[in-house]
């Protein structure tokens, strides 16, 4: 038995934990443990992953298997991590369609949470790249998913948090961009309706995001950092950059504001930090030049940041509020964790598109996520923004769920019974099975 | 400029591997080699997938000392790098009570890596440049009751490379012993290791690679490791035999 946690270090179970090495020794895995849950990178911050009682870690299952340079369909197994997707295929003028907040984590990862990103009010979440999926299923039997075969499985597995069988192998398409380097428009925004509307305006923008100062009270309230972004032409790019458009080095003399190092990080240099960050996007109002790394993955360069909040680890709260209901949602939500001063580092606001999918996070509107050193506090206050979410229509991400109870996330949403009878009707609710799915019932 | 091939031998451990995919991120053609070479050709696609480098794939069995020098022309190349990753643990208790099964552990880890990088070494030589890396063990350093069998080979190995790179020196060939602690692969899979003391085959891959750029003599993947094994070194005889190591 081995101890294993998510990236919040929260919480920590026992479980089985191997490792196979082929599809062969996978099969037999199978054969002999009656519950499994695949895992990733474990970049889910909660319970996802940790399977109750046996994780069959993918990392062994990290090849990539084709590529074709006309239309940008890579073919690849599920342990491979979209990092090492970028750093293959961004040199020759390829991207994924949708990235989230970190580039560690994997393939199957990305398609079992179907990750959002940035651009998702335009492109949508993973799965409108994903082409196909091989499915180990409950039957041992291995089934190629798509929109054109199996489309019902197709469907479930993207968000289904790797309850309806082993992710093998996917074809996702790439798209093709013309640098490695992202012309970001920073806009600093007063308070919540002013980054709102911000937001709003830029629903023509390629990718958006907001920063949000969730310590901020009264009358500042919601004042964040919008960020924009296009892929920059070489024409836009200066001389230096321009010569090799699809190399990626930093360039010198224009730093963009980055998170403190690390050994800085501790809960009481939180809010110094929230304000600097508002205070350093305001002086950076304007375009800028990033480099694809800084612009989407901002935390991977801090390493290991997971640990800032010390041993006992973190919790992330993300939910996301129908449009008619999302100032109000929002301003409540702020307005609870600001008066209970539990400062969160990451506060990251972002306007959806329409959803997709039956089982899928994203819907149309605005999604927040914070998170939260774990203690009796922080868990009081975020069953208190579990509430507020239920009260304004929202739902939760269960990528980054650690605590959350069956009952709330059955108010929040209607879908959650569909998924349980057809993983009951498939034979698929003792096979596989996470912590997560445990604890909400699934 | 084009970079002259890396040859890995023992290709299909998990510390060849990612061997490979260092050098290769890095530019460098690479030539694996192994004794069942058809079992890398998903990892031969993927390496080209990745990194646009030519890879080819190699028969090579590192016991079959006759063939070593027919190994070394068929290859399409000589290699700028030679990395010999061939190793074979055994168990020690198996080894214990069976010499024979004992002599595969030692010719595994000490004869065949030797044999097949003196007649690269030779041919670097004549040459006039090239770089040999060595994956010896801290388990060379000092014989332990619980792993002494593939120890002491690695020990002569550690003592043929250091040989090596003397004789060498004045050649323009330069060689690397790496003495890797434990490294979570599938030779150590199952055991029970200590996380601060254990690295990744990437780590190793990634010190291999700049240990060849930055022409190191000996290096230990983990700076840790060189104070554990200071501190076994230098235990008294007396108290080191008593010991539960």
């Amino acid at each position: 038995m081995t101890q294993l946690a998510g990236w919040g270090n929260f919480p920590v179970k026992e479980t089985t934990l191997l490792a196979p090495r082929s599809e062969h020794q996978l099969h037999d895995l199978l054969a002999s443990n009656p519950s499994v849950i695949a895992r990733g990178n474990g970049r889910a911050y909660g319970d996802s992953a940790i399977g109750a009682p046996t994780t069959v870690h993918m990392r062994h299952f990290n090849k990539m298997l084709a590529f074709d340079a006309n239309t940008g369909l890579l073919e690849a197994e599920s342990g491979v991590l979209l990092g090492d997707i970028i750093a293959a295929f961004l040199p020759r003028g390829w991207f994924p369609l949708v990235v989230p907040g970190t580039k560690f984590v994997t393939l199957g990862g990305a398609i079992a949470a179907d990750v959002h990103g940035k651009n998702h009010h335009r492109d949508g979440s993973f799965r409108n790249c994903v082409v196909w999926i091989d499915m180990l299923g409950a039957d041992g039997v291995v089934r190629r998913c798509s929109p054109e075969q199996n489309l019902e499985m197709f469907d479930w597995t993207a968000g289904g948090m790797g309850l309806t069988g082993i992710i093998l192998r996917a074809a996702i398409r790439l798209r093709r961009v013309p640098s490695a380097w992202i012309r970001q428009q920073t806009l600093p925004a007063v308070d919540l309706g002013d980054a709102m509307q911000t937001l709003e305006r830029s629903v023509d923008a390629s990718y958006s995001v907001a920063w949000i100062d969730c310590l901020a009270r009264g009358a500042q309230l919601g004042r964040s950092v919008v960020m924009l972004g296009e892929h920059a032409t070489p024409e836009e790019l200066p001389p230096q950059q321009a010569a090799q458009p699809l190399t990626a080095r930093r360039v010198s003399g224009r730093p963009l504001p980055r998170p403190f190092p690390s050994f800085l990080l501790n809960r009481y240099s939180v809010r110094a930090f929230n304000a600097a960050y508002y205070w350093a996007g305001q002086r950076r109002a304007g375009f800028q030049i990033a480099d694809c790394d800084s612009y989407f993955f901002p935390l991977d360069a801090l390493l290991g940041w997971n640990r800032i909040y010390g041993r006992k680890g973190f919790m992330q709260f993300q939910c996301v509020l129908p449009p008619d209901q999302a100032s109000n949602g929002l301003r409540a939500l702020l307005e609870e964790t600001s008066s209970a001063g539990q400062g969160s580092f990451l506060a990251v606001l972002k306007r959806l598109g329409p959803g997709a999918g039956p089982f899928s996070f994203p819907m149309e509107g605005y999604t927040l996520a914070l998170d939260f050193p774990v203690s009796r506090r922080s868990l009081a206050l975020m069953e208190r923004l579990d509430r507020i979410t239920l009260a304004h229509g929202g739902r939760f991400y269960l990528a980054k769920d650690s605590r959350m109870s069956a009952d709330v996330l059955r108010q929040s949403d209607s879908r959650v019974e569909a998924f349980k009878e057809m993983r009951q009707a498939g034979g698929l609710s003792g096979r596989f099975r996470s912590a997560q799915s445990q604890r909400l019932s699934l | 400029m084009t970079k002259l091939p890396v040859l890995i031998l023992g290709a299909r451990s998990d510390i060849g591997l990612a061997v490979a995919h260092a050098f290769a991120a890095e530019g460098y053609p690479v030539q694996l080699a192994a004794r069942n070479a058809d079992g890398l050709s998903a990892a031969k696609n993927d390496l080209e997938l990745r990194y646009g480098q030519t890879v080819t794939l190699h028969k090579f069995d590192a016991l079959a000392l006759e063939d070593h020098a027919k190994f070394i022309d068929s290859l399409p190349q000589l290699p700028g790098i030679a990395v010999c990753a061939v190793g074979f643990m055994g168990e020690q208790s198996t080894s214990e009570a069976d010499p024979i099964v004992a002599t595969e552990v030692l010719r595994s880890n000490f004869e065949g890596p030797a044999s097949i990088l003196a007649h690269l070494a030779n041919r670097f030589e004549h040459r006039g440049s090239g770089v040999l890396v060595g994956i010896s063990s801290v388990a060379g350093e000092r014989g332990r009751a619980t792993n002494y069998i593939y120890g002491s080979a690695k020990a002569g190995f550690t003592a043929f490379l250091s040989g090596l790179r003397n004789r060498l020196a004045g050649a323009g060939v330069h060689v690397v012993t790496v003495l890797p602690g434990f490294v979570a692969t599938r030779m150590t899979e199952g055991m029970d290791l200590p996380a601060k003391l254990t690295a990744q085959p990437q780590e190793v891959a990634s010190a291999i690679v700049r240990a060849t750029r930055k022409r190191r003599n000996i290096i230990y993947v983990r700076p840790i490791w060189q104070l554990v094994m200071a501190v076994i070194r230098n235990i008294p005889e007396p108290v080191f035999k008593k010991l539960n190591l």
